[in-house]
């Protein structure tokens, strides 16, 4: 018996030892998950009440807050681009040759009528600098083992105080995120799925979205070619693209 | 003896023309409240349903149960085959797609940068077809201030309130922002084409109105419509004919569980009306019944005073042998007549004066400048069947009962003083 207790203690003592802080654990999810800039094309499938809509886009981001998403398709929204600086968005529209700007609150609406907003949509929020983690417990999700992390906000200008996150604990990505308020009300949820090993991380290809406070079957967001941390011209992310 | 009678009222200023006077303006004044309460009623529910309500609505059971928010993403679709189902079978009611919306309207600067913005509230109607009849519902060519009604795709009327702060004027491009119907932004350009003013404080602050057609384009609601209206083509609402509609309507579009059936509302099962419809009816009925009590009152005593200044001369007639029963008879039968020359005269100048305003209206509109609820600023009377007997109450009732109550007098009377009191 004694021989069997002590290779057991050394072997749990090894494994506690391997555990990393969730610090640690964040970290290398904000390396897989965010870059310094990105550029990707992306298809969101919006399953609405009465109609399932698809919407082409390729977009551009660089650093946390600034981005340019240009529409492709379907033809009503096609030509349409959104430019993100920081808080506020500019929005131009081929058929009125305008170009709007919002912010504040509307940031937070309904992206073409997905479960996304435009914070979730043109932000690459780095979840370190946001959020303190802690570890809650280690369970299976989607047959994968996974650290179950709550996030607290550091700063009110996130637009979730709270998030819990299911981590691969070999991939290091989400596969889960549950998004709540400051009160505890659950908001969105987020599944993230076909994970690929694409230029030295481990990425999700699909996420899909559901505002629990909609209607509607959520939306799928699929990512198609993506390069991380390629060059951006500056030009990209000014206002000047927006008519061009 | 009706026609003797007659003979002397008409011959006997004096004794006729002051109580016929006295029952004419009671009557006329009866006659006129009653129209003119019966008017502000009917002009209150009218302009509510001609704005908002119809006289009845087609909308999808989800869109009629969230009205209050207008979620177009619940709006009726496939309206072209329920438009034709309606109107083939209620062809006494005019029915009407109709497209309310909100949004932001935004006037650029030269650089076609934001200049102003303000919230609108919209409406999209026909404008275009050539059918005027909803042009006429918004009252928009009396309520047109500058320019003209829209003529063309892609032009909007926008309430003068809102061009004033906004800075625009017809011939201005500016821009709508909005959601569409699945729940995209959307931007789209109208060119204004005139301003107007509705006379009621909550349209008059941020309204715009422009062509269905161009509102379901800029919505992205193609073949789909918020609400269906229905007016009755007297243009009154009538609520048993209402819901007549409604039991006719269910048996061509059975209850279903579908959040997206159409449903129909009557005019006062909707906004909450059925209470205020009938505290509004109660109230005036009430004023009515006050007025015509106050005015039988004051006849009454005009019927008094008349059996009273004739003391004498029915002494005069007692004394010379005449029966207490036939001058007492004579006095009613007489009273019946000015009651009804009186009522008569009064009924025909209150019935004048009430379908004169019936039709041209009283404008208080610079007295409800600041109002902030939905209420018409030009009132009309409105002439019903109760409109012309129902200053007989007063006028007729009233005298007779006043000359039965004083001629009862007559009887008191003593032959044997008749003379003293004649010699005095």
């Amino acid at each position: 018996m004694k021989h069997l207790i002590i290779p057991l203690i050394l072997l749990s003592s090894q494994v506690f030892s391997q555990t990393p802080s969730a610090k640690e654990i964040l970290e290398k999810v904000d390396a897989n998950m965010s870059a310094d800039s990105r550029i990707f094309t992306s298809k969101m499938i919006i399953h609405g009440l009465r109609s399932t809509r698809t919407i082409e886009s390729r977009s551009w981001s660089k650093g946390e807050k600034n981005s340019f998403t240009e529409y492709l398709a379907p033809p009503r929204e096609q030509g349409t681009k959104m430019l993100k600086l920081d808080n506020q968005i500019w929005i131009y529209s081929p058929s009125t040759d305008r170009i709007i700007q919002i912010s504040g609150h509307m940031l937070r609406q309904s992206v073409m009528g997905s479960d996304l907003s435009y914070e979730d949509m043109m932000e690459d929020a780095h979840l370190l600098n946001h959020y303190t983690g802690t570890i809650e417990k280690e369970e299976k999700y989607d047959d994968r083992l996974c650290w179950v992390i709550t996030l607290n906000a550091n700063t009110a200008e996130v637009a979730y105080q709270i998030q819990k996150v299911w981590i691969d604990k070999e991939r290091f990505i989400p596969l889960k995120k549950e998004m709540y308020a400051k009160s505890g009300m659950l908001l969105k949820k987020m599944e993230l799925s076909g994970v690929v090993q694409t230029q030295g991380r481990w990425f999700p290809k699909k996420l899909v979205f559901k505002d629990v406070l909609k209607e509607g079957s959520g939306t799928e967001f699929l990512i198609g070619d993506i390069k991380f941390n390629a060059t951006i011209p500056d030009y990209i992310l000014s206002k000047a693209s927006l008519k061009k | 003896m009706i026609r003797f009678l007659f003979k002397g009222i008409i011959r006997d200023r004096q004794r006729s023309l002051l109580p016929i006077v006295v029952v004419t303006i009671g009557v006329m004044l009866t006659v006129f409240l009653y129209c003119w309460l019966s008017g502000v009623l009917n002009d209150s529910i009218e302009l509510t349903a001609r704005f908002s309500t119809g006289h009845v609505k087609v909308m999808s059971a989800s869109y009629a149960k969230n009205i209050d928010q207008i979620p177009n993403d619940l709006a009726l679709t496939g309206v072209d085959s329920v438009i034709s189902i309606l109107k083939s079978k209620f062809p006494q009611i005019r029915w009407n797609e109709r497209i309310q919306f909100g949004g932001l309207i935004d006037a650029p600067d030269s650089k076609g940068e934001t200049r102003s913005q303000g919230p609108a509230a919209g409406f999209g109607i026909d404008l275009l077809s050539g059918d005027k009849s909803e042009i006429k519902r918004f009252n928009l060519e009396k309520s047109l201030r500058r320019g003209r009604i829209p003529e063309h795709k892609g032009e909007i009327l926008i309430s003068q309130e809102f061009s004033e702060k906004l800075k625009v004027d017809p011939g201005d491009t500016v821009t709508l922002i909005g959601s569409t119907m699945n729940g995209s932004m959307t931007l789209c350009n109208f060119v204004i084409s005139g301003t107007v003013v509705f006379g009621t404080g909550p349209m008059d602050h941020g309204s715009v109105i422009a062509d269905l057609n161009d509102v379901r384009l800029a919505l992205d609601m193609d073949n789909a419509a918020g609400e269906i209206v229905g007016y009755f083509s007297d243009d009154y609402y009538d609520d048993t004919k209402a819901n007549q509609t409604v039991t006719e309507f269910y048996r061509l579009f059975p209850p279903s569980e579908d959040i997206y059936a159409p449903v129909i509302k009557t005019l006062r099962s909707q906004n909450n009306l059925a209470n205020m419809l009938d505290m509004i009816k109660m109230v005036g009925n009430f004023m009515v019944f006050v007025f015509v009590l106050s005015m039988s009152l004051v006849l009454w005593n005009a019927g008094l005073l008349g059996g009273l200044r004739r003391y004498s001369e029915f002494g005069t007639r007692l004394a010379i042998g005449e029966d207490y029963s036939h001058i007492y008879k004579t006095l009613i039968y007489e009273s019946v007549l000015i009651g009804i020359i009186g009522s008569l005269c009064g009924s025909i100048i209150g019935l004048s004066f009430s379908l004169y305003l019936q039709k041209h209206g009283f404008d208080l509109g610079s007295l409800m400048k600041n109002a902030t609820i939905m209420f018409p600023s030009v009132f009309h009377t409105r002439v019903t069947a109760t409109s012309y007997y129902i200053g007989f109450i007063p006028g007729l009732f009233s005298t007779v009962v006043g000359t039965m109550l004083s001629g009862i007098g007559i009887y008191r009377r003593k032959t044997a003083q008749l003379f003293k009191e004649l010699e005095a």
